[in-house]
């Protein structure tokens, strides 16, 4: 038997969506092993985000209420003495970049192993193994943890989102630790970018466009449109955000967001391999490209050899003409 | 300030796709790949050399220490950094296997005991790997703040403080940390302008990414001291928290890439083929 703590989380006040995977993750590993799972939240905005958590099936949720802005030397003592209370056997959450900073901090203070960014778990018997990606995608080790308690990361694209469950989990409230290294650090701001368009982590069709369309104009002009017929979000290549065509938070690879749409349009992307290592995972995907030979042909299930400048938009006006 | 920066050495990150699993899955091999120092910690060199120097003028505020873990022959791996301008190395002489994030989060918190470093700078994750966890267990251990995935620097409050511009996942997260603090750096620290010391003219402009390592510094590293020392000596068993039962190779995709001949023949394949329009 394993309990799992879920660590949600709070964004803009709200139960963030994407911690959903991390809580596909426990019911899974719960079932298996006969377990309960429970949702932690812990920031500011908690008791709205408490309740919203309450619809996926936890056993309980507990909510601790942590003012301003997320750092994680306000939140991991309390995820850690929540933990270790509790006697969950896992402490999950999903691996964005609140997940990823910090659950090690948590893991660090419960003197626990972490398997980071998980594609699958298996359970036999009383052992669990977590199948993760290492060397950007090129290789899956199957990761043991040693420790009597794991800290667990899930990968949002390979863990679909946990549906309502029905009924509302009671909600309780979980205490407040105190951190000294909480005092040495300072919350100034977030600035985000809002659109009207998708998530690219949560999309159903990305278009991801490279350093070929030369200008955040085209990117505009020429990319946005097929993004917007085909109801997509939008992604770029690193090269495209280092240029200073999109923002940072556009970037997929190994090192920004990992994809898994049905459909990833590659527009001018040659496909270095820290590319392909955020994409690989799409169910279709396409690449349209003057070099016939760019390494994105590993990948793509189709592949148009041409002038993206002229194919875009006429690809653009066909996808309108046929969802018309 | 005085900074620690810890570099890894990893197999060729681009040529990743000849990594191969031995034929009973018990291990991984790289054989036929060069080593090279991982990106991110390249880069954290970087950045730690433009925090401590006068930009453009060779003057030098402070050292930076660079530390690697792993068998005698990371030596080589140390030399790069030192060639760029880093001060000195220390090797800590320890089995690959036997070192996960956890043993070297230890190892590290131990070593930043022994050396007081005002700063310890280093890659979000190796890319080997790719776990993403060590600087910030480090930080925990050490009872420090930190800021992880830093795409901007600047030395504020008169040289007590840092303000880091965080990449995540909804935008850019700006928050300032008290030093000692532990900072892991993301692939844009290296862009021109992004490490402000206080003392570089404030319209210095570096080149993109890690600087080389020029004739003179590569002549100068061989002579600049690397310390060695046992992962034992710093009283930190190695005893890795995960365990790898097995390795494999992803899944290949099914069916090889069809070239179509134009817009018409993608969505006509789109629609009746995959299905997805």
């Amino acid at each position: 038997m394993a309990d799992i703590l879920v660590v949600g989380e709070i964004l803009d006040g709200s139960f963030r969506k994407s911690s959903l995977s991390a809580v596909r993750f426990a019911a899974e590993v719960a079932s298996a092993t006969g377990g309960a799972f429970d949702i932690l939240v812990a920031g500011d905005g908690a008791a709205g985000a408490a309740a919203e958590a309450a619809k996926y099936g936890a056993r309980k949720v507990l909510s601790a209420q942590i003012d301003g802005g997320y750092v994680a030397e306000k939140v991991a003592a309390t995820v850690a003495k929540a933990a270790r209370d509790g006697g969950y056997a896992i402490v999950t959450a999903t691996a964005g970049t609140t997940g990823k900073d910090l659950m090690p901090r948590v893991a660090a203070k419960l003197g626990a192993g972490v398997a980071s960014d998980i594609a699958s778990v298996s359970v036999d018997g009383g052992a669990i193994t977590y199948r993760r990606p290492m060397y950007a995608g090129n290789i899956f080790g199957h990761a043991r943890v040693e420790s009597e308690v794991a800290v667990v990361t899930v990968r949002q694209s390979e863990f679909e989102p946990a549906g309502e469950a029905g009924g509302a989990s009671p909600i309780e409230a979980a205490e407040v630790v105190a951190d000294p290294a909480a005092e040495r650090v300072k919350f100034v701001s977030l600035e985000s970018q809002k659109s009207e368009r998708p998530d690219l982590t949560e999309a159903d069709v990305v278009v991801a466009g490279g350093r070929a369309l030369k200008s955040a104009e085209n990117f505009g002009s020429v990319l946005e449109p097929l993004v917007d017929a085909l109801g997509a979000a939008m992604g770029a290549s690193r090269a495209a955000c280092d240029a200073g065509y999109v923002p940072n938070d556009l970037q997929v690879g190994q090192t920004g967001k990992v994809v898994a749409p049905k459909l990833y349009v590659a527009v001018g992307i040659s496909g270095a391999i820290q590319h392909l290592a955020g994409m690989k995972g799409s169910k279709t995907i396409v690449a349209i490209n003057k070099d016939k030979e760019a390494p994105i042909a590993q990948v793509a299930d189709y592949f148009l050899v041409a002038d993206l400048f002229e194919a875009v938009p006429a690809l653009t006006a066909a996808v309108k003409k046929a969802k018309a | 300030m005085k900074i620690l920066v810890p570099v890894k050495r990893v197999a060729d990150p681009d040529n990743a796709n000849k990594m191969k699993v031995s034929a009973d899955g018990s291990s991984v091999t790289s054989e036929g790949l060069e080593w090279k120092i991982n990106p991110f910690d390249e880069y954290a060199v970087e950045a730690a050399l433009r925090l401590n120097e006068k930009g453009g003028s060779g003057d030098t505020l402070g050292d930076v220490i660079v530390v690697s873990l792993g068998p005698a022959d990371v030596a080589t791996t140390l030399r790069q950094p030192l060639a760029m301008g880093a001060t000195r190395g220390i090797l800590v002489e320890a089995e690959d296997a036997t070192l996960d994030s956890a043993a070297v989060a230890r190892a590290l918190a131990k070593l930043v005991e022994k050396e007081s470093p005002d700063l310890v700078l280093m890659g979000k994750q190796a890319v080997d790997g790719d776990s993403n966890t060590a600087g910030q267990m480090l930080a925990e251990h050490l009872g420090w703040p930190m800021a992880t995935f830093a795409m901007s620097l600047e030395v504020v409050d008169g040289g007590k403080a840092l303000r880091v511009g965080r990449e995540v996942d909804t935008g850019v997260l700006t928050l300032e940390v008290t030093l000692p603090a532990v900072v892991t750096v993301d692939l844009r620290i290296v862009t021109p302008t992004a490490v402000k010391n206080g003392v570089t003219p404030a319209d210095h402009a570096y080149n993109e990414g890690a600087r080389y390592a020029s004739l003179k510094g590569i002549m100068q590293a061989k002579k600049k001291p690397i310390d060695q020392i046992k992962l034992a000596d710093l009283g930190v068993e190695a005893k890795p928290l995960v365990s790898y039962a097995k390795f494999e190779m992803p899944p290949a995709r099914s069916g090889a890439v069809t070239y179509v001949e134009s817009v018409e023949q993608l969505v006509e394949k789109l629609k009746t083929e995959a299905k997805v329009l």
